[in-house]
């Protein structure tokens, strides 16, 4: 699917998607050694994005399974279509009773009945759910587990099967196993621990927030039409704030959000008073913002010598 | 290489990085589609698959640096690689800067090696002689001198002295060079020995470090080992919190309810569609502790607060009480400061004054009986030495009678009890449970035994 790291690189790029290099060979190697990749990192770094572009890149469908508590079996891997089964019984009731009509004895009705088969536990019962999807596409795809972390533990176990085999059990049908591999992705956001087993048969990748040369590339790919010193301010001023104790740090996306926030606002240049005006798209908390404001002007002059200097 | 690569996994785990034979597998086969090109793409493949955390991942990336800076290495690959210039081996001795005369026949082959300069030579014979010494295996690092010996042995010393001797007699000049040459062989070997003992001996020497700190008696630690013991005491409170905090969910459901059940499903003509079920009741622990902060126990008392106080996740509910000649309340302290502080605070408070049992149980009575239910485990850690004021051993009594458990723990050994100024034999008729408590093993067992009463 892809020759190199390099190619995985450049093929990104194109789908305006800058990948470190860690990145690129993380996406290589599982596609290489059908692995399923595991990505932790701070929120807004681009863990879901990943998942995206990779399928866009590769032409393939993205089936997403978003975690939270109380997640289980019936609503990630399949479950029985209950009302079709009865709608079906009630149908064929007739049906039913034509068959079963020679039978002289309720012995001998019931042994019809077995020869009958298990037609309402059939593969036309079954609702896939995500990950039975992401085992039955035709031409593969990418599955996306997102958020593992709130999952319950229970859930986590569920999982083990499909990420080491690509497979998954069901009781009457038997086992079920992937068309073709898919390319799995789980992300976390590290909530919790998660068990060695399911780490065990990941790549760990970690995404922290990019350097400044980096931010400035992807601000360039994301927001069309920002001058290169605009670019330049926004990404040293994010930079400066990130070294605060904030609740919630400002990430990639915050960035980004921010960047065409300030395009759409037709400033050419970061001065204090836009800073302050927009800073509620860049900090999430009150208590954030309270203790960003004092600092917001030399903050702003240092990023303008930056621009100038750097 | 793959020998290679094991060497490396091997250090890996030295340095703390859980590698299994299942990602060993992955590393090797990220390795063969990635190749050995490039050093920062092949890096980048052993972190992603052999580490599976930040802390990890900086542990390993440290560890490759170091692997791949090992002198012997770095010739071995510049032997494959004629390319390679190798200016970082620590040889004092430059490439063949002219003067060498060509060594005579009769001399033994290191020797001939030292005189010729062959740099890459020497670090071949001593990457093999290191193999020889299976110098992987050094742990501890009073293994220092053995395996020097031994990679010097495999070197060939002895022929080396032979030859040193006769060169003495025949070539003075010769000989001296030949003397230099040899001390520089021999740091370079210091210098390899060390390095593996970096690489493969940290889990080990780390491990023999904490075995120690375990068992060593908390009320006469070093200044130095007091912030060691910090870290223990922190693994330890991870340790129980992991172990006491996940299975309460699935221990909660017992038996189907019937009756609830049926009433539930009146509406369905009695066919139970939705079952109830029994739950298990479970208390989680509820804790008051007592805590003798006077000089001899201070510093137990000390760590055993660091540890309950730590236990967040599994304890519902701690109060905890100092006292020495009376007692106050701390858990605000504790909850509220850093480690460091909330301790000088309470000492400065209520510590170093001589204990009074009776007067500091009186208080307590006095002030916080009510905090004491039948769902709460009382510990007391002191050492029971009363300086012979009134024990007043009936208040312990009505203590225990209000709670679930009254733990005492002492950090004196049972020989002591009794002996001196020590009520222990009184107080601990009124105890569910005493026991010793003078290291951090013994501190973590009691307070394992305390949670899992609850379980």
């Amino acid at each position: 699917m892809f020759d190199s790291v390099e190619d995985v690189q450049q093929r990104f790029k194109g789908a305006r998607y800058i990948a470190s290099r860690r990145i690129s060979t993380v996406v290589y190697l599982s596609e290489r050694m059908g692995r399923p990749v595991l990505i932790e990192g701070p929120a807004g770094v681009g863990k879901t994005e990943l998942a995206k572009t990779l399928a866009e890149i590769t032409n393939r469908p993205l089936i997403r399974l978003q975690c939270y508590e109380g997640l289980d079996e019936a609503k990630a891997l399949y479950e029985w279509k209950y009302a079709k089964q009865l709608l079906y019984t009630q149908i064929l009731k007739d049906k039913l009773g034509e068959v079963l009509g020679g039978a002289a004895t309720l012995d001998a009705a019931l042994d019809q009945l077995h020869d009958f088969g298990d037609v309402f536990f059939s593969k036309e019962f079954v609702e896939p759910r995500p990950l039975l999807q992401a085992l039955e596409q035709a031409k593969g795809c990418v599955l996306l587990v997102d958020e593992i972390d709130k999952s319950d533990a229970e859930f986590e176990s569920l999982l083990l099967e499909i990420l080491s085999d690509y497979q998954i059990s069901i009781p009457e049908l038997g086992t079920i196993a992937a068309v073709v591999k898919p390319t799995v992705i789980l992300t976390s956001n590290g909530e919790r621990d998660l068990s060695d087993a399911l780490k065990r048969r990941c790549l760990h990748l970690h995404i922290g927030f990019p350097e400044q040369k980096l931010e400035e590339r992807i601000v360039e790919s994301r927001v069309p039409g920002i001058s290169q010193s605009l670019r330049g301010q926004i990404v040293g001023f994010i930079n400066q704030v990130r070294a605060l104790d904030l609740k919630k740090l400002p990430s990639v996306s915050e960035t980004i959000d921010w960047a065409r926030v300030l395009v759409l606002l037709q400033s050419s240049e970061l001065d204090h008073e836009t800073v302050k005006d927009t800073l509620n798209v860049l900090l999430k908390y009150e208590a954030d913002i309270e203790t960003t404001m004092p600092q917001v002007t030399s903050f702003v002059a240092k990023a303008g010598r930056q621009g100038v200097f750097g | 290489m793959r020998q290679e690569l094991h060497r490396f996994f091997r250090a890996a785990r030295g340095a703390g990085v859980r590698v299994s034979p299942a990602e060993s597998i992955d590393a090797m086969r990220a390795v063969k589609d990635v190749g050995f090109s490039d050093r920062g793409i092949l890096r980048d493949a052993l972190l992603l698959t052999l580490a599976k955390s930040e802390d990890e991942k900086q542990a390993l990336g440290n560890c490759f640096d170091l692997f791949f800076s090992q002198p012997d290495v770095k010739d071995e690959t510049a032997s494959e690689d004629a390319a390679e210039s190798g200016g970082a081996h620590p040889s004092p001795g430059e490439t063949q800067t002219g003067g060498a005369s060509a060594p005579s026949p009769e001399l033994g082959e290191l020797t001939q090696m030292l005189m010729a300069r062959d740099r890459n030579a020497i670090a071949a014979a001593l990457a093999n002689a290191a193999n020889a010494a299976s110098l992987s295996d050094i742990r501890y690092f009073t293994q220092r001198g053995i395996f020097s010996t031994r990679i010097l042995e495999a070197l060939g010393i002895a022929r080396l002295r032979d030859d040193l001797d006769a060169l003495t007699a025949s070539n003075p000049s010769e000989a001296e060079r030949l003397t230099a040459a040899t001390e520089a062989l021999r740091e370079n070997v210091r210098d390899t020995v060390n390095q593996a003992l970096l690489l493969y001996g940290r889990e080990e020497a780390e491990n023999l470090r904490h075995e120690i700190l375990r068992n060593a008696p908390l009320a006469r630690l070093e200044r130095r080992q007091v912030e060691q013991m910090k870290v223990l005491i922190r693994a330890i409170a991870r340790r129980l919190r992991e172990r006491y905090s996940k299975p309460r969910k699935r221990q909660r459901r017992g038996h189907l309810d019937t009756r609830k059940t049926l009433r539930r499903n009146a509406a369905w003509g009695g066919v139970p569609f939705l079952t109830s079920w029994k739950r298990r009741h479970r208390d989680r622990p509820k804790i008051v502790a007592l805590c003798d902060v006077s000089g001899s126990v201070a510093q137990v008392s000390d760590f055993f607060l660091l540890l309950i106080h730590s236990l967040h996740e599994v304890v519902d509910d701690v109060r905890s009480f100092a006292f020495s000649g009376h007692l106050i309340e701390v858990s605000d302290i504790l909850d509220n400061k850093s480690p460091e502080e909330a301790m000088s605070e309470i000492m400065s408070k209520v510590g170093f004054g001589s204990s009074d049992y009776g007067g500091s149980f009186a208080d307590f009575e006095k002030g916080f009986m009510a905090s004491v239910t039948a769902k709460t485990t009382v510990i007391v850690l002191g050492d029971a030495r009363t300086n012979n004021l009134d024990p007043r051993a009936d208040i312990l009594r009505r203590i225990s009678e209000r709670s679930k458990r009254l733990v005492w723990l002492n950090p004196e050994g049972r020989m002591a009890w009794g002996w001196g100024d020590s009520e222990m034999p009184r107080y601990a008729a009124f105890c569910s449970v005493v026991r010793q408590c003078a290291t951090a093993k013994q501190l973590e067992r009691a307070v394992s035994d305390i949670v899992a009463a609850y379980q």
